[in-house]
């Protein structure tokens, strides 16, 4: 079904989404025109695909589940933010915060993501095939990144147990993060998130993997500058 | 929040249009900031000629035109609600000191040979249609909602705001430590008109300017000197410049089209823009300045 933000209004057209009969075998939306809406199908709950024709605002796909989405274009702050499952597809750039807090299902942006991607993620993957920009993957609790091309200043900073994989630098590192060593299951992980995103020619041995020294876990006056 | 929105042409295609496409950034981004809104549109005229915008407020224009013709010979007035675009080929120190001594009412919004300021209280959507911005043609334009939060909802606290010749800035987002900077400036001799913080950073670029340093310089000094979340668009008689803070929680989106290059806080208020979907759109990086048509 073509849907036509020219013709209807943002909330209907999430309302169509959210709302779905589950028993419907149509499951296929094209949304045209989105002009850069803001929480365009956030909240969706069903198994589904939608295809985004055009570039969106903030907090696209917000807190979905099951749901694919794919956006053909560019995304603003918080795309995925909170999802649960699912698939979220970016074939442009993303702002800042992709993926912030989500707990489960995969996003991939084919472009860029600005500074923290991945804030607070508590169990999604992350795949970007650019580059990440400052702060990302801060606080980063649970879950993959994985970042084909460079990481931008204080990466995975106050991190707890994400791993993150880089293929390009990483221009700095944030608190409590440091380079770890590279173990077969890690690979096959690797290895795994590229088949998932279609990403072909990289391979898994060519990432460097960072992760928590577990020195911030539990207070300690000698760490108190890096709290 | 507010909104900030701005286009430089790079060719002559849109110059016509210019007004109509930046009215449209403006009302789309009506959402950010709805209690004021301003404008600055750049159009180069004669090289003698300066161009004062000025708020007459509830001075009656005819009262007003009566009285400047008496101060200053050669002068043409237009009167677009309650501003009013003096022209005339005396120098700027001059007529500065006879409308701030004779018209108390008046204020300055700004002046240059190419600049043309209007900013008012009101929902943006009202003050561009007050203004009859999409009837303006010129190079580049740069525009502000506003939604205050550190100083009252007056003309006086909206943006852009204008310092020095043919200069404007507008702003997203707050200064911390605008009032010692305000002290500091004062103290070279500059004048400030209100207890904005964004009027600071505006004195901060034009005090550089004056020293000759380039606008890129000033930014980049600016990193080190303005404390506090802000992504900045500054214009000059010749371009603009864009500048986020390094922490960069004030987005800014920008689209690179062969003719133009729009800024905004936000994708939507260029939406409506031509061959805006053909672009290259991207995020100006933080800490980094950059700039068009210098």
């Amino acid at each position: 079904m073509k849907l036509d933000l020219k013709k209807k209004k943002l909330r209907e057209i999430n309302t169509i989404l959210q709302n779905l009969d589950n028993k419907t075998n149509d499951r296929d939306f094209v949304i045209v025109n989105p002009e850069g809406s803001h929480a365009l199908c956030a909240g969706l709950n069903q198994e589904m695909k939608v295809l985004i024709k055009g570039h969106v605002g903030y907090y696209c796909a917000g807190m979905n589940q099951k749901a694919k989405v794919t956006i053909d274009g560019n995304v603003g702050t918080g795309v995925a933010e909170n999802m649960m499952s699912g698939t979220v597809h970016v074939k442009g750039n993303a702002s800042q915060s992709a993926g912030a807090t989500a707990h489960g299902g995969l996003l991939v942006i084919d472009g860029d993501a600005s500074s923290r991607c991945g804030i607070s993620m508590k169990g999604i993957d992350i795949v970007v095939k650019g580059s990440v920009g400052h702060m990302s993957a801060f606080m980063a609790q649970s879950g993959t990144m994985v970042v084909c091309g460079d990481a931008g200043e204080a990466l995975g900073d106050s991190l707890y147990e994400t791993d993150i994989f880089v293929k390009g630098s990483v221009k700095s590192l944030g608190a409590d993060c440091i380079e770890k060593k590279m173990e077969k299951k890690h690979l096959n992980k690797i290895s795994t998130l590229l088949k998932k995103s279609e990403i072909k020619n990289i391979k898994p041995d060519s990432f460097k993997r960072y992760g928590s020294a577990r020195k911030l876990y539990n207070f300690n006056i000698d760490n108190v500058s890096s709290y | 929040m507010c909104g900030i929105v701005g286009i430089y042409l790079k060719t002559k295609k849109y110059q016509k249009s210019l007004g109509k496409m930046l009215s449209g950034m403006l009302d789309n981004m009506e959402s950010r900031g709805p209690d004021s809104a301003g404008f600055a549109i750049y159009k180069n005229e004669s090289k003698n000629i300066y161009k004062f915008s000025l708020c007459i407020n509830d001075l009656n224009f005819n009262t007003f035109k009566k009285e400047i013709a008496k101060k200053i010979k050669k002068s043409q007035l237009n009167q677009i609600s309650d501003h009013v675009i003096l022209k005339t080929n005396e120098k700027p120190k001059k007529v500065i000191k006879i409308i701030n001594t004779n018209f108390p009412k008046v204020s300055i919004v700004g002046y240059g040979r190419s600049i043309e300021i209007f900013k008012q209280v009101g929902n943006p959507k009202d003050v561009v249609k007050k203004f009859k911005l999409n009837n303006f043609s010129g190079t580049h334009g740069i525009g502000h909602t506003r939604m205050a939060t550190e100083s009252a909802i007056t003309t006086d606290g909206s943006h852009p705001y204008s310092t020095g010749e043919d200069e404007c800035l507008v702003h997203n987002g707050s200064l911390s430590n605008h009032n010692n900077l305000r002290r500091e400036l004062v103290k070279k001799g500059n004048t400030f008109n209100s207890e904005n913080d964004t009027e600071v950073a505006a004195g901060y670029v034009s005090d550089s300017l004056s020293n000759n340093k380039s606008l890129k310089d000033t930014l980049t000094s600016g990193l080190k000197d303005l404390d506090g979340f802000y992504t900045f668009i500054t214009g000059t008689r010749k371009g603009f410049a864009v500048v986020r803070d390094e922490i960069a929680c004030k987005p800014a989106v920008i689209a690179e089209t062969k003719n133009y290059v729009a800024i905004a806080s936000e994708f939507q208020a260029m939406a409506h823009l031509p061959d805006v979907n053909g672009a290259k759109i991207f995020e100006p990086e933080p800490g980094i300045v950059y700039s068009w048509g210098e």
